[in-house]
């Protein structure tokens, strides 16, 4: 008998502090196996946010750092060029990057920082308890939106992948979701490629991972993923936006 | 014959991974309280088990080791 699933290394035997059925797990997972197969454990430097992933710092076996709201990818800029031979990752929800870290984010996505940045969506703040947050869908109830979110007061979800691939900056920009085995199977594969991005020194990747919120939602966490599939990837459609040097072989 | 061993203990019962089993052999124990506070995942039928590690990667815990 052999071994064929367990958890990762880089992940320590801290218990997640989680809600039951958040995603958060499962992405934090997929992070560790890439960071397992590659081998860079004992040189990857990791970004916590300020989130529901708040405390990534007790979850990662590698070195972490903590950033102000918003501000790890000027963190990891900093750690980057002040050692070039790390692995740098950042670890971000919507409402940290999309939101209060929204001007970090597009500079070093333009900067072409060779870091790589993992961002979590799922559309709603869920560690203050659930406010509308820059990615809620068009109508979605949440705590500071009760009659839905109205696009004419609070006008329209940021898509942050399409976004970023309009600028020439960034190296690879992709959108995943982890609502499914099959899914999850092709976020790892971005994830991974993301991380040997920055080990070939190819510049800024970032992959946006669709998330669940069964807590804030309001919904039993197999619910929350349907609603996943049914609601969030049609306005957030999965797919690699942008992907430079796949580009440029192709040519 | 694969086999599956959980970390009962820090099993939140979400039941994602019960969704997920082709097989149908994984259940949420109703009558039992792990240490947590949660109702714990459960095998029913240990021999219908194929290995296919779809629990394991939906769940979002990792308490769920497959050997095969």
């Amino acid at each position: 008998m052999s071994i064929v699933f367990e958890k990762p290394h880089a992940l320590t035997d801290a218990p997640f502090h989680y809600c039951p059925g958040c995603t958060h797990g499962i992405i934090h997972r997929l992070v560790a196996e890439a960071i397992d197969e590659l081998g860079i454990e004992g040189k990857t430097v990791g970004v916590a946010p300020v989130g529901c992933a708040v405390m990534a710092y007790d979850y990662f076996a590698c070195d972490m750092v903590e950033a102000a709201h918003g501000r790890a990818p000027a963190i990891a800029t900093g750690l980057k060029r002040a050692m070039p031979e790390n692995i740098i990752f950042t670890y971000q929800g919507d409402g940290d990057l999309a939101s209060i870290g929204m001007a970090e984010t597009v500079h070093s996505a333009t900067r072409n920082e060779n870091i790589t940045v993992i961002f979590v969506n799922n559309a709603i703040y869920g560690m203050t308890g659930g406010q509308m947050a820059p990615t809620s869908l068009p109508g979605q109830v949440t705590q500071t939106s009760p009659y839905g979110r109205d696009v004419t007061q609070c006008g329209f979800p940021i898509r942050v992948c399409e976004m970023l691939s309009t600028l020439d900056g960034p190296e690879y920009i992709a959108r995943v979701a982890v609502n499914n085995v099959k899914n999850v199977r092709a976020a790892k594969a971005a994830i991974k490629k993301a991380f040997e991005n920055q080990i070939a020194g190819k510049g800024f990747s970032l992959v946006e991972v669709i998330s669940s919120c069964p807590t804030n939602w309001g919904m039993t966490p197999d619910k929350a993923l349907e609603w996943v599939q049914d609601k969030m990837i049609p306005y957030y459609p999965l797919g690699v936006y942008k992907d430079r040097s796949a580009k440029e072989e192709t040519k | 014959m694969p086999k599956l061993t959980f970390k009962t203990d820090l099993c939140k019962g979400c039941g994602l991974c019960v969704s997920v089993c082709p097989k149908k052999i994984l259940k949420i124990a109703k009558d039992k309280i792990n240490k947590k506070g949660h109702t714990p995942v459960e095998m029913t039928d240990q021999a219908a088990c194929i290995g296919c590690a779809f629990c394991a990667t939906m769940c979002p815990d990792c308490i769920i080791t497959v050997e095969k």
